[in-house]
């Protein structure tokens, strides 16, 4: 089949960007939508024009790299998909697409489709963590986690990273990727001892990363490709309003990650 | 070159505890006044860079992803195993120990393996700790299923993303000590070469991803947990980016290659569709534990798989390996699937697949069960193929997967270069000719938490390290031989992509250095590879420039490395004139067409020194003995 795509390029961090128009002809609907565009660069190059710089790595939908705005909706229209996965047969012949980096305050453009999203990096280094110093864990039975509990948390640790809740927002909130770690952490034992800390180091980071505030899009859901439920926002929100209340100390205390 | 294996003396369980106690220490004050950098960030890379900054050493990490936390490592799906014997089904250390000798086709070192086995309860334990959330029974305690290449059930898993959740949590351990300004962290940056001062690893020189700039960084000691080379195949399991530009530098600065021709092809892989087909996608092994492979019987039968009644399908590996069954090693079950296709029985369009059937299971387990085992798998093929696998059997093939090869090292994760240490993936060590499943995310936190942090100790207390300068002249010259690669690609401006020639040695690679290699084959490789390699210098076309993000310039840089490296698997295929594991010669092979070692002139690791561009290396040889694991033919029938 046969497409047009209207695709973002941008030279660097502080040039201005622009969409410029492509063919991409003879793609085959087993084709990965990554390999859709290793073609028309492959073309590209050939004719001597500089090819399209895009994000990935795993091309399995678990490294969180990869990220494409297609047609308004970051990793496109499949749910519970990442760009890497999504393939051609979810589109047909003749069909216009339009490719976008991921767009946000807190996650500039570098080139073309590529962002740079080290404030997650940052946002983990300040409390995303359950401090246990090589070594001197205790057997890994000696701590009972309940099916429930370490479901709840896996479900939660599924997340890969890709920034794309902070894409569908509105505000440029990543509060869905935040709420996932927190939960992840905290629905086990082990991560209880930090707990409050965690929640109020976390999002005092997120704020200065200039991520947005959170008003309920439910955006973010609807675009996370390993279904993070916005619950955990909600969840987030309880930990760090009874963190804030009653450990006023941790509050005022630096994290030791800041 | 010396090979000194550098393993401690005495009874095999007390080896490592002794040498733990043997070696130097460095004074908790003094540790600071170390700088340790780390090419790296996949699980071995990590838990060694966040160990060693907990432990007080000034650690500088480098990966070339946009984060630490992407490392290939997250793409592992099935498990870890681990001696724990939580099942009570006969599981110790001594078992582990000899599964994976045995595993490896008696080719790796024993006291190694030992030491591997020992450490991985305290990797278990940890990673709990840390808040891996590893799938659990109802009364709270952890779970475990089985993996090919045991009869006992240790391994340990988080759904289908257990590589995901132990990078994480190594990650996290490392972003803490990053928060804490004890390793300062490179992402987008891609090594490009090692430094040596006084024969001694002392440094790097990197490129910067996105402006192009081209850095030296300097420190007392350098480790590598750079990973596996299997993307020499092009199509394969890694990510696109993995590769072995790393460790090739480093081979080309003195460091010893151990065994390049060991691959691991893996069996159980979604088929190629196209030309297009840019990677290949695992379905995890833990599959055939309900997973039943089958094909039809008759050749060229074109039915569809339901349509294929019970008595018209061979089970083969059922029927060739009754107690081990779909469960037998990888190396084992990837060339029986070769064998089948061969014999014109393949399924799907390209007669290159076997089927993989949850149907009996689902019937007796009930398909919600089956969706919580595996359903991450499931999905992921469906996206892939558009099949539904709940209805229709999957349809698998092998691929590469795994590179058992890698830098030589000793007892201590040193290379032969004093000072290079090199971990996980990257290394040689311990899986022999060939790797058992789970056993590689177990290798890499054991390097990385459990074995360096010490032996590296040992090297800094038995040495002097005098301070080094930026401007020191071996600096200055690897910086200026990085920026002359880098402009001599750029300005080739042939008529080939970077990827055509990828494709092409990939081609070349499979069909000649894959399940089954042969002298001629191999000949012919070693002909066509430097021929395709003077092509690529003459003729591959890079556009844009240096100081960008230049993604076909990264490639180009690796390929370049794969055109070398290649070559040098293809020679030590050649040489090792037997069958063991992965490496299969099709010369040497049993009645029944089982590898055929032969333990008294290959019992050894070939390591390969590298003479000069022009010259052709020359192969050490570090005999291997088998003092607790007597050496036996494999057999999993
Ligand atoms: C799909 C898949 C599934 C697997 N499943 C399992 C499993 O279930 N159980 C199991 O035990 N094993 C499994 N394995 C194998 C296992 O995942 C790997 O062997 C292991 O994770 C390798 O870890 P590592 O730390 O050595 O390297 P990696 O995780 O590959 O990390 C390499 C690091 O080096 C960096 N790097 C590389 N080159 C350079 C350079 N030139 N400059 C700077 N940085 C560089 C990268 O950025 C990265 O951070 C699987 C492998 C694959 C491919
Ligand atoms: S919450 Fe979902 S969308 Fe956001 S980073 Fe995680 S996986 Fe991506
Ligand atoms: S490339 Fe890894 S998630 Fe898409």
């Amino acid at each position: 089949m046969n497409l047009t795509l209207h695709i973002w390029r941008q030279k660097n961090r502080h040039a201005e960007g622009r969409f410029v128009t492509y063919e991409a002809r003879g793609i085959s609907p087993d084709m990965s939508f990554l390999e859709m565009l290793d073609v028309v660069n492959e073309g590209l190059i050939l004719k001597g024009e500089e090819p399209i710089a895009f994000d990935h790595d795993c091309r399995e939908g678990i490294c969180g790299q990869c990220g494409v705005v297609v047609n308004g909706s970051p990793h496109g229209p499949r749910p519970a998909t990442t760009t890497c996965q999504l393939h051609m047969r979810s589109f047909k012949d003749g069909d216009v697409l339009t490719l976008e980096p991921w767009r946000a305050n807190a996650f500039p453009v570098i080139k073309d489709l590529i962002v740079d999203r080290g404030a997650f990096d940052r946002i983990i280094a300040t409390g995303g963590f359950i401090t246990a110093p090589t070594g001197n864990a205790p057997d890994g039975n000696a701590i009972l986690v309940p099916k429930p509990a370490a479901d709840r948390s896996m479900d939660a640790a599924a997340c890969i990273g890709c920034g794309a809740c902070v894409a569908a927002c509105p505000n440029g909130s990543a509060m869905l990727f935040v709420a996932a770690k927190i939960a992840h952490l905290g629905y086990l034992p082990q991560g209880q001892p930090e707990r409050d800390r965690r929640a109020l180091a976390m999002v005092a980071r997120m704020d200065e990363e200039g991520f947005g505030a959170c008003t309920n899009h439910g955006e973010c859901e609807a675009a996370c490709p390993k279904e993070i439920p916005i619950e955990f926002i909600a969840r987030m929100n309880r930990d760090y309003l009874k963190a804030a209340l009653f450990s006023p100390a941790e509050r005022s205390g630096p994290s030791d990650g800041a | 070159m010396e090979l000194k294996s550098n393993v401690p003396p005495g009874p095999i369980e007390q080896k490592w505890t002794r040498h733990k106690f043997d070696m130097k220490l460095v004074n908790p004050a003094n540790k600071r006044k170390y700088t340790v950098i780390v090419v790296g960030s996949g699980l071995a890379g990590a838990s060694a860079a966040a160990t060693m900054a907990e432990l007080g050493y000034q650690v500088q990490c480098y990966c070339y992803q946009d984060t630490p936390r992407r490392a290939h490592s997250i793409a592992a799906q099935g498990g870890i195993n681990a001696a724990k014997n939580y099942q009570n089904d006969g599981d110790s250390v001594f078992r582990l120990f000899y599964d994976t000798v045995k595993g490896g086709d008696f080719r790796s070192r024993e006291g190694n393996v030992h030491r591997l086995a020992e450490v991985s309860v305290n990797i278990i334990d940890q990673c709990v700790a840390q808040g891996v959330p590893f799938a659990r029974e109802y009364g709270g305690m952890l779970s475990n299923r089985s993996f090919g290449g045991a009869q006992v059930s240790r391994t340990f898993y988080a759904r289908g993303q257990t590589g995901q959740q132990l990078l994480l949590g190594a990650y996290q351990a490392l972003e803490r000590q990053i928060g804490l300004g004890a390793v300062k962290m490179f992402t987008r940056h891609e090594m490009q070469e090692l430094i040596l001062v006084d024969g001694r690893a002392r440094g790097i020189v990197t490129r910067d991803m996105i402006t192009g700039k081209i850095e030296s960084h300097i420190a007392d000691a350098v480790v590598l947990a750079t990973g596996g080379y299997g993307t020499v195949f092009y199509l394969a399991t890694y990510a696109k980016g993995c590769n072995g530009t790393a460790i090739w530098r480093a081979y080309k600065k003195g460091a010893a290659f151990g065994n390049p021709c060991y691959t691991q092809i893996h069996p159980t892989c979604i088929p190629v569709t196209g030309e297009h087909q840019s990677k290949l996608t695992l379905m995890s092994e833990s599959l055939r534990n309900d997973g039943r492979i089958w094909v039809p019987k008759k050749k060229g039968d074109a039915r569809s798989p339901g349509q294929i009644p019970e008595d018209e399908r061979d089970y083969y590996l059922e029927r060739k390996y009754p107690s081990f069954g779909n469960l037998a090693p990888r190396d084992i079950s990837s060339r029986a699937a070769k064998a089948v296709c061969d014999d014109g029985r393949g399924v799907g369009s390209t007669g290159l697949g076997v089927y993989l059937d949850f149907a009996d299971a689902i019937q007796r387990l009930g398909e919600a069960t089956i969706r919580e085992r595996y359903g991450n798998l499931f999905d992921m093929y469906e996206r892939i193929t558009g099949e539904n696998p709940y209805k229709v059997p999957m349809r698998i093939y092998p691929a590469a997967h795994y590179t058992m090869g890698g830098l030589w090292v000793d007892y201590n994760l040193m290379s032969t270069i004093p000072g290079l240490f090199v971990l996980g993936e990257a290394n040689f060590s311990d899986h022999g000719a060939n790797r058992l499943g789970a056993s590689a995310l177990m290798q890499g936190l054991a390097d990385g938490y459990f074995i360096l942090p010490y032996t590296i100790g040992n090297y800094f207390a038995s040495n002097k390290f005098e301070k080094l300068a930026g401007a020191h002249a071996a600096f200055k010259s690897g910086e200026t031989s990085t920026a002359a690669r880098v402009q001599k690609v750029l300005s080739i401006n042939g008529q080939r992509t970077v990827d055509s020639f990828h494709r092409e040695l990939g081609s070349i690679m499979w069909e000649f250095c894959g399940m089954g290699r042969n002298e001629k084959g191999l000949q012919t490789a070693l002909q066509k590879i430097p021929a395709l390699r003077e092509e690529f210098w003459k003729n591959v076309r890079v556009l844009g420039e240096g100081e960008e993000i230049n993604q076909s310039l990264e490639k180009a840089g690796r390929v370049a490395d794969f055109l070398e490296l290649g070559e040098l698997m293809c020679l030590d295929a050649l040489e090792r004139r037997e069958s063991c594991g992965g490496h299969f010669r099709e010369e040497f092979q049993t009645e029944d067409g089982e590898a055929l070692r032969d333990d008294e002139k290959f019992c050894h690791v070939a390591a390969w020194e590298f003479a000069g561009d022009a010259k052709k290396p020359v192969r050490h040889v570090e005999p291997l003995a088998f003092e607790n694991v007597h050496l036996q033919t494999r057999s999993y029938k």
